[in-house]
């Protein structure tokens, strides 16, 4: 083999995987442009939630169906990336199946790679029908439309092409072991492969090469720009969901944050010895804006969220609110944050390392108002979600910049409250006639 | 019979210096709302028959700032929450029932940031801690073969994972449970909760508490069973608006056991 194929491979692997460094900079970057937030409390519990839920898939397998689909596809990846191996190796010594030393192990490998990538490539045609031909629900909701949905379809098309092209590339190579081609090292086990073989009729051995070497370019070239792809994507996912299972939340559902800025505020209040009157001392520190309008003012594991999502739509199908025909669907609440920071990332690398004010903000730009109210705080969606994503967290965290920033309540809610202050109770009763109960 | 409520109060307690062995957290519902008072009164029969020794905080009780959490008034939670925990802690309160779930979730979890730690328990759990106790009995024959299906509460069920006591309560009188398709972890809410019972619904095609009554009708129950004023309230609505309050109850767990002994 010449050098040159060596230094190309060389020079493809260098700004493929470049590239994606770079992505993964800007990615950490712009997830760290949330505030911070203390996660390292039960470490051993969240190991096992993200063995379980990432790498274990328990909650995909919740929805039978795509849960197995997924699965394999799954496999698939991983098995590719056990290929991928081989392939840079073969790539930068000009060597060809390298791991053949194997023997027998090495046949058992490709054979079963053979029999994924033909799994990969059945369930890859069953999801594109869900999306297209039978246009499953929850993939055809509003916030789907254009890019998402290209996106969902891209990914499968990747998928196939990839998978394919690994299938040609064996049969390719097999039929040159079949003729004794030198430089064609007989190996691997070809169950699914040896059945394209026929396609190749009598073709001269230097036509096998050019299609085994195309394919196998093109294969490796496809895997790079897949790799590429992801930060785009919501196929992220496939890299986030386990960081993201990890420092999802361990605490009860039910139990939303206390929001320190005001614990402080309310002791100050209660303290007997504060004057209220006291004019603000000079150095004292801006006061704290309370919830979020914008994501920079969500904390980086909601921002991990939001690039960790995959677009499934499971919350949104399970949503109370977006069941019943309101605007709410917590999946465009997580890809709106994600859409948001994007786009804050963005102006701050326009502009030399510093955000520059865009007149927007997450709120109002993407999220309304009416889809934040819509909410019941059920928590279906939290409990949905494949990957421990929250897009509960977020929906209270914007009502609380409404609510106490603004002073943006719905009236009737504005009312309920100030009974509350009033008496002690969300209804004009007096909170002298608590106990009258008993003797009705 | 509600001349015969036994109800003392944490301030009767405390002048003949005792303690109660457990704290009833009553709840604005549970104190205002008409048919709420109908739970809170059947659920105090099951405590006197079973002499449990309990007290409420009657005109010392105040919001627990729930909702106005959940509607994202921090601030106001936080208000009522230290001034609740004030009264708790000065009371040396230990242990917690309440027959609403929201109020369950807000003093179990969001209190304990706040200065208050309580063993905190929901009345479902605490009936059925009475029945394994032998401290109460179910004889009662009522409800046998009765087709009771259960709405679980979002704040009970997915928010603190409690899906087994009511059904367990609801096998003790003999119910026939059946399960609608929505149940347990993937149960659908009422539409009550995250402060929307104070609200108008957003423009929609139709109301929560519809869609969940259609869930409960597909099981053909005799009943329908809850352990929230809230959904209590929201079923029976929808229930109306179906036409079939006739045909089909809306009942509390604590109503249906208290119903069952002839209390
Ligand atoms: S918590 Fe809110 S957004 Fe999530 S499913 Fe319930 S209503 Fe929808
Ligand atoms: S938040 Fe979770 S359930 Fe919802 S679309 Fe994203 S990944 Fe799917």
């Amino acid at each position: 083999m010449d050098y040159i194929s060596n230094i190309l491979f060389a020079i493809l692997l260098i700004v493929g995987v470049g590239f994606f460094v770079k992505n993964i900079k800007r990615l950490s970057r712009n997830i760290k442009l949330g505030k911070d937030v203390k996660v390292d409390d039960n470490k051993s519990l969240r190991w096992k939630n993200m063995a379980k839920i990432a790498l274990g898939q328990t909650k995909m397998v919740v929805r039978p169906v795509a849960g197995f689909l997924h699965i394999i596809v799954y496999a698939g990846f991983i098995i590719i990336n056990i290929e991928v191996f081989e392939i840079i190796i073969d790539g930068l010594f000009g060597t060809h199946r390298v791991l053949s030393f194997l023997g027998s192990f090495y046949n058992v490998l490709i054979g079963s790679f053979e029999i994924l990538a033909l799994l990969v490539i059945v369930s890859v045609v069953i999801f594109w029908i869900r999306r297209n031909v039978i246009k499953i629900k929850r993939f055809v909701k509003p916030e789907m439309e254009g890019w998402p949905k290209n996106d969902g379809n891209l990914i499968l098309y990747i998928e196939l092409l990839l998978m394919t092209l690994f299938l040609v590339m064996n049969a390719a190579d097999y039929q040159l072991q079949l003729l004794d081609t030198p430089h064609y090292t007989k190996a691997g086990a070809f169950p699914i492969s040896q059945f394209i073989t026929s396609i190749f009729g009598d073709m001269s051995v230097s036509s096998l090469i050019i299609i085994e070497r195309a394919t196998w370019w093109l294969h490796i070239a496809g895997i790079l720009f897949f790799l590429n792809y992801l930060y785009y994507s919501k196929h992220l996912h496939i890299l986030l969901a386990f960081p993201n299972t990890y420092y999802g939340s361990v605490k009860p559902k039910g139990q939303f944050t206390n929001l320190d800025a005001v614990t402080k505020e309310v002791k100050l209040m209660m303290d007997p010895n504060a004057d209220p009157f006291a004019a603000p001392a000079e150095d004292a520190p801006i006061p704290e804006k309370f919830g979020a309008s914008d994501v920079q003012d969500l904390n980086w594991v909601q921002l991990l969220n939001a690039y960790s999502c995959t677009e499934c739509g499971r919350c949104t199908s399970s949503c109370p609110a977006n069941l019943t025909g309101k605007k709410l669907s917590p999946r465009k609440i997580m890809m709106d944050t994600r859409d948001r920071l994007e786009e804050v990332g963005k102006n701050i690398d326009a502009n030399n390392g510093v955000f520059k004010d865009d007149g927007k903000q997450l709120l109002g730009d993407y999220i309304s108002s009416e889809e934040l109210w819509a909410c019941t705080s059920c928590n279906a969606c939290v409990e949905e979600c494949p990957i421990s994503i929250d897009p509960l967290s977020i929906i209270i965290d914007m009502r609380r910049y409404l609510v106490m920033e603004q002073s943006a309540a719905p009236t009737e809610l504005n009312n309920m409250m100030s009974n509350i202050e009033n008496n002690g109770a969300p209804w004009p009763y007096n909170q002298m006639d608590r106990l009258n109960w008993v003797k009705e | 019979m509600s001349d015969q409520l036994k109800v003392p109060t944490m301030e009767q307690f405390m002048a003949e210096g005792k303690q109660p062995e457990i704290l009833f957290w009553v709840g604005s519902a549970g104190s205002f709302d008409d048919r709420a008072k109908k739970i809170t009164k059947a659920f105090v029969k099951i405590l006197n028959k079973a002499n449990v020794d309990f007290a409420v905080l009657g005109t010392e009780e105040s919001c627990t700032g729930d909702v106005a959490k959940r509607a994202g008034n921090e601030f106001l939670f936080q208000m009522q929450a230290v001034m609740n925990i004030e009264l708790l802690n000065g009371y040396e309160i230990k242990k917690i029932v309440t027959c609403d779930p929201h109020s369950y979730n807000c003093l179990k979890n969001e209190y304990p940031g706040l200065g208050g730690t309580y063993e905190v328990i929901h009345h479902t759990q605490f009936i059925q801690e009475l029945i394994k106790n032998g401290r109460l009995t179910i004889e009662g024959n009522a409800f046998n073969g009765k087709r009771i299906t259960f709405h679980d509460p979002c704040y009970l069920g997915r928010a603190n994972n409690e899906y087994d006591a009511p059904r367990a309560l609801l096998n003790t009188i003999k119910a026939d449970v059946v399960e609608m398709k929505r149940s347990k972890s993937t149960a659908l809410c009422c539409g009550a909760g995250g402060a929307q019972m104070f609200k108008e619904p957003e423009k929609g095609d139709k109301d929560i508490n519809v869609l969940r009554t259609e869930d409960a009708l597909k099981t053909s129950p005799n009943i329908i069973a809850t352990g929230c004023p809230y959904c209590n309230t929201m079923m029976t609505d929808g229930i109306k608006s179906k036409e079939k309050e006739e045909s089909i109850k809306v009942k509390d767990i604590a109503e249906l056991i208290a119903e069952s002994e002839n209390l």
